[in-house]
């Protein structure tokens, strides 16, 4: 039996306990809503407010998940950022990958990641004045924050889509790349 | 088995949730904020009329030919209150759940706002489905 190492660069990257508790995090989501509400002036600025406290996210959870998952290469081709993100990200943040990944059929440089369960809405329930609001805008912005340190600028934003014989709707997460990230790709 | 009506009450006694199922007459508003109120009234006159002083937490069920009232209060002062059929015999339980869905899906909404009216989607549609399981 070796004995384990007492210098702690010593030893192993740890790969951490990486579930926690919903409920636990439902409080401090619902709290971090409620701030941004009591220093928001209309309702609109709300979706901006959460998307940037998660754009701050984006870019540190970028390199860990470089680091963990991809042997410290970062993705360069867009489809590869895409599924990078449908996959590892999502799976990292929610424990599963996205439900779908798709382009838009009517522009070049839009996508969409759609998820029917969105676990940071999982106890949401909107007024009726705030119908439009998604609280995946927070989602939206680690997105934002990844792509854009990754070297992909693009606006990314949550949407609510019905879905045909559910009640409740799905969250599509609409991501525009810039006009220089498709030019490159051509 | 039938389960007639739902309600809850804050701790101050004002009604924040109320709806009744199946075949249910309907009331006006107001008689259900009545209601509730009156209801929050007995028991705690209830919860004062027992001889040894502090020993009692007021009215858990009251038993009629036409129906039961079962209710519940948690720790934080609020009632949870079921009209059913006098035959049911899982009300208790029934009303554990409706306190779970309500601490899962009103309390953890940012946009609820404590000691008010609940109008959340999410805990309307759970409630349904918990109702719709059991009976």
């Amino acid at each position: 039996m070796s004995k384990a190492p007492a210098n702690i660069v010593d030893r192993p990257l740890s790969k951490g306990k990486n579930e926690i508790n919903i409920s636990s995090f439902a409080f401090l989501f619902s709290e971090m809503i409620q701030y941004c509400q009591d220093r928001i002036k209309a309702g609109h600025e709300l979706e901006k407010k959460l998307s940037d406290m998660g754009y701050s996210i984006g870019p540190r959870l970028l390199e860990l998940l470089c680091v963990r998952e991809k042997n410290s290469k970062r993705e360069t081709k867009l489809l590869g950022i895409l599924s990078f993100i449908h996959t590892t990200v999502w799976k990292s943040l929610f424990g599963k990958p996205a439900d779908s990944l798709e382009k838009s059929t009517e522009a070049d440089d839009e996508y969409m990641i759609s998820d029917n369960n969105m676990v940071v809405n999982k106890f949401i329930s909107l007024p009726k004045h705030l119908s439009s609001l998604n609280c995946a805008a927070f989602v939206a912005g680690i997105i934002e924050g990844i792509l854009c340190s990754a070297e992909f600028p693009a606006r990314v934003t949550a949407h609510n889509v019905a879905v045909e014989g559910k009640r409740f709707p799905k969250t599509v997460i609409l991501i525009k790349f810039n006009p220089e990230v498709i030019e490159r790709n051509a | 088995m039938t389960i007639n009506s739902i309600y809850i009450l804050n701790k101050a006694g004002t009604l924040i949730y109320q709806n009744d199922f199946g075949n249910t007459e309907k009331l006006s508003h107001n008689s259900y904020i009545r209601l509730g109120s009156t209801f929050h009234s007995l028991h705690a006159i209830a919860s004062n009329l027992s001889p040894v002083s502090g020993s009692s937490s007021g009215i858990e069920v009251i038993e009629t030919e036409a129906f039961k009232l079962q209710c519940f209060q948690t720790h934080t002062g609020i009632k949870f209150y079921v009209i059913a059929d006098p035959n049911h015999q899982q009300l208790e339980e029934l009303l554990h759940g409706v306190y779970e869905l309500y601490t899962d899906y009103v309390l953890k909404n940012p946009f609820y706002e404590i000691e008010m009216q609940i109008r959340c989607d999410l805990f309307d549609y759970k409630l349904l489905r918990l109702l719709g399981v059991r009976e």
